[in-house]
């Protein structure tokens, strides 16, 4: 139980970090340790199928991705002039109302029973393949055509302006 | 894994909750108060693992595994999203030398 919270006061200080750091690298070097504190809860909770799949495409695809399109322009120093003060100062109270009224309707709960595990086998790979080739077979080859669009798209959007320059 | 799955037998599930709606919101203030078009496509990427992580806690919480196949649809989405994005932030930096947000405010220049 103290896993859980100790795990969880380092989501929230990674995931401060992030929003906070100056250099864009850093922010995303503290992004890759907030994910993997999140596989650390999907462990937890016995999920064992996303807990993989949380690291290699959240850590190993998506944030690489992220480092190399930040490589690709090199931002290192002046990398964004300051917002005004007013602005981050509205920011803040903005998103401090949307937690201050999430925390209130929970109150308004109270009630709250234990996160239990009832059946063990629920997130392992057997479990969930034979409900994703079953039930949700239709939409997972949709995704597959989704993949493919986004990665065309991709594509075409990256090299798109060579071709009008010389137009 | 069954001592590991002992852990969390005591968390209620209002913790789950409160950390998720916590994150969540931070993703909400990187976006309002960052210019940096990568930190904002950041903040956005946090908000949506926030969601993922409560789609679990709920679906160990009901003991039904649909929670975690729509998390997984989720995080292919979110790689085609990703894609997609940096795709589109190469080619602002390649027009405007800039992936500062203020310059985008013309859609044509």
């Amino acid at each position: 139980m103290s896993t859980f919270y100790f795990i969880a006061f380092l989501s929230v200080f990674f995931s401060i970090l992030v929003i906070t750091a100056k250099n864009p690298v850093h922010s995303i070097l503290y992004l890759i340790i907030t994910f993997f504190t999140f596989t650390i809860h999907y462990i937890l909770m016995n999920a064992e199928f996303l807990a993989v799949v949380n690291f290699i495409v959240y850590m190993g695809a998506i944030l690489v991705l992220f480092l190399y399109t930040l490589m690709l322009m090199n931002l290192n120093k002046e990398s964004e002039p300051h917002k005004s003060i007013l602005i981050k100062i509205v920011g803040f109270i903005a998103g401090g109302c949307f937690l201050a009224t999430i925390v209130a309707a929970l109150k308004a709960l109270h009630v709250s029973q234990p996160v239990i595990l009832q059946n063990p086998g629920l997130g392992l790979v057997k479990n969930l393949g034979g409900i994703l080739f079953n039930e949700y077979l239709l939409p997972f080859e949709l995704s597959s055509i989704l993949l493919l669009s986004a990665m065309v798209g991709a594509v075409l959007l990256a090299t798109k302006d060579k071709e009008s320059k010389t137009a | 894994m069954d001592t590991i799955s002992h852990n969390i037998q005591a968390v209620p599930l209002n913790h789950y909750l409160l950390l998720c709606a916590t994150i969540f919101s931070i993703g909400v203030i990187g976006v309002l108060t960052r210019r940096n078009a990568i930190i904002i496509f950041m903040s956005v990427e946090l908000m949506l693992n926030s969601v993922n992580l409560l789609l679990t806690a709920f679906s160990v919480y009901r003991g039904d595994a649909t929670g975690q196949v729509f998390v997984f649809f989720i995080m292919a989405l979110a790689a085609a999203e990703v894609a997609v994005g940096l795709a589109i932030i190469v080619m602002i930096y390649r027009n405007t030398n800039s992936i500062d947000i203020n310059v985008l405010n013309k859609l044509k220049n």
